[in-house]
């Protein structure tokens, strides 16, 4: 345990230094104000719209901003440190590859976790503060459960990331391939999901078919965000899809969990057979 | 207790075999020198000693555990070639950082950076750092937790002669201390007087392992004797030629003075001879050098060898 958090330690110091932490909770702090008072502008009114609308607005742009910022934040997790030389002599310390793994993600779980926190719960303070017939339970119910699902979503991320490091050599490509991880994700699933009810023409099976959103953690998250205020009009294109789901809001939540969980355990899989 | 023990270790990589039967064992208290071509199973070996990967066939014993332990490693150091560090970091948070992963105390981090002599550079980032500064702080990091057995790959690369003797000075008084020292290095006069005991390895075989006259023994290779002339070189010769037929030596001229290359064991016989027939001046005794010895047991292959490793 000790060892996990020497190295979580060392990435947390890391972030503060390079700015990561503050520059991430700089980002998600202005996006969250911009979205609440500027989100409503399209139909003419600038000022607050509506809780529910500020959280759907967030939560579509979380999905292409977190899982990004996290690729970003471990990618070269491993390889980096092959890279630099300094896997070989940590490897030569009283510290395993899960417990370096694990130190890891810890570091850049809380990392991702704090600008989180940080950055959201300004917003959310914010409005709560300047906005003012805003019912604060329902702001903090919300927030609290976007924040947590960030997190969560940011986490999944981190570990796709480390599934991409402890198996290349090489920095760039690592790289490129978390870039794909994002791009299949964000932009593809969507598209090859809707793709396939088109072309099917309602053969599919309709019961198997909402569970298909449950391949990908950025659908999750959409639908845990939206599907919570019991209004599913909010859902457009594939996501009308999730309201078909026969799981409620625990189920999604540990969809997203095991998101983590998964390619977290993967990543320590093969991180084990790896040659040093 | 040996600080290490491979008993009849192989190994092999995917199909190649890099070490064949290697037995080695290590003393506390002892300075070994691992020498050999690029390619020869040094590297193998140390890792194997680090516990990075398990042999193949056989077995090693470190510190009287087994090798990769975390009770084991904790103590051991290791200076790798080149290392390398984190950048972005000072020198002492890189050393504090390994300090609280090593479980040692952090207050042998100043004192270990002041006795590499990284006194003032310690709060430099270490990208400002030259290869010798890395390779002091290398050798700081190997120190950490006064360590029972320390595996130094080339410490001396990048190191100015002064901070070369003092390393050498450093880890004498490591080894009378009782630490284990495994020396690698190309730089076999450097490492000559400082090792207790060398090995030799070529193609993945223990060639040769001893101390040095043991090895020199082994090597049965001819002293060279340096004799200068009292009188004329040709009384000399003269005397040499008499000797020459018991004992069947060489002699080459080289400056006024006679170079004797004579067996090791005709060569007090050799000297009786010269002594009595008061023709000598001077007279230089050179035993074959640990670099004498290596060329000897790796072959003449041994240069075509590094070539095609590298």
């Amino acid at each position: 345990m000790n060892a996990i958090w020497t190295i979580a330690r060392k990435e947390l110091s890391d972030s503060f230094r390079n700015r990561w932490l503050v520059a991430i909770s700089l980002v998600f702090a202005t996006l969250a104000l911009g979205i609440a008072w500027f989100g409503a502008a399209a139909s003419g009114q600038v000022g607050y719209a509506s809780t529910p609308a500020t959280i759907a607005s967030l939560a579509s742009l979380g999905i292409f901003l977190i899982p990004l910022i996290a690729l970003l934040l471990a990618y070269d997790a491993i390889v980096g440190e092959e890279e630099g030389g300094t896997l070989l002599l940590l490897m030569t310390y009283p510290l395993s590859k899960s417990q370096l793994l694990l130190g890891k993600f810890l570091g850049h779980g809380l990392t991702l976790a704090s600008a989180t926190v940080i950055g959201f719960g300004v917003a959310g303070v914010a409005i709560a503060l300047l906005v003012e017939d805003v019912a604060i339970g329902a702001l903090a119910a919300a927030m609290g459960r976007f924040i947590g699902s960030t997190i969560l979503l940011g986490w999944g991320f981190i570990a796709l990331a480390y599934l991409v490091s402890v198996r290349v050599s090489e920095k760039p490509v690592a790289a490129g391939m978390s870039l794909a991880i994002w791009f299949f994700f964000v932009l593809i699933f969507d598209l090859v999901l809707l793709g396939v009810l088109v072309a099917s023409e309602g053969k599919f099976n309709p019961e198997l078919l909402p569970w298909l959103l449950m391949l990908n953690p950025t659908d999750i998250y959409r639908l845990l965000n939206i599907v919570a205020f019991g209004d599913s009009g909010q859902l457009s294109g594939v996501l009308s899809l999730g309201s078909d789901l026969p799981i409620g809001a625990g189920g999604l939540w540990l969809g997203l969990a095991l998101w983590c969980a998964v390619p977290l355990t993967g990543a320590l899989l093969l991180f084990k057979n790896r040659k040093i | 207790m040996n600080c290490f023990q491979l008993e009849n270790v192989s190994h092999c990589y995917d199909k190649a075999t890099v070490l064949h039967g290697v037995d080695l064992r290590l003393k506390p208290g002892e300075i070994l020198g691992l020498f050999g071509h690029n390619g020869a199973g040094k590297t193998t070996s140390i890792k194997l000693i680090l516990g990075l990967m398990k042999p193949t066939v056989g077995k090693v014993t470190v510190l009287g555990g087994e090798a990769g332990d975390p009770q084991v490693t904790q103590h051991i150091g290791y200076l790798p070639e080149n290392v390398m560090f984190y950048p972005q970091l000072t020198g002492r948070e890189i050393l504090r950082h390994f300090a609280r992963l090593k479980g040692a105390p952090l207050h042998q981090v100043p004192d270990l950076l002041k006795q590499v002599g990284l006194n003032d550079a310690m709060d430099a980032r270490t990208k400002t750092y030259s290869k010798g500064m890395r390779q002091r702080l290398g050798l700081a990091q190997a120190l950490l937790g006064r360590p029972k057995l320390l595996m130094l790959d080339e410490p001396t690369v990048g190191l100015d002669p002064v901070a070369t003797a003092d390393l050498y000075r450093l880890l004498r008084s490591l080894r009378d201390d009782g630490t284990g020292i495994v020396l690698c290095s190309h730089v076999l006069p450097g490492v000559e007087p400082y090792i207790d005991r060398a090995a030799i390895l070529t193609d993945g075989t223990l060639k040769a392992a001893g101390d040095l006259p043991s090895l020199r023994q082994q090597a049965n290779m001819p002293v060279t004797l340096t004799v200068q002339p009292a009188g004329h070189l040709a009384d000399l010769e003269a005397v040499m030629g008499q000797a020459k037929v018991n004992t069947g030596l060489v002699v080459k001229h080289d400056h006024g003075s006679l170079l004797v290359d004579v067996r090791p064991n005709d060569k007090m016989e050799l000297i009786k001879i010269l002594m009595n027939s008061g023709e000598v001046a001077d007279l230089g005794i050179h035993q074959p050098s640990l670099e004498d010895i290596y060329v000897h047991f790796i072959g003449s292959g041994g240069l075509a060898h590094r070539g095609a490793a590298q």
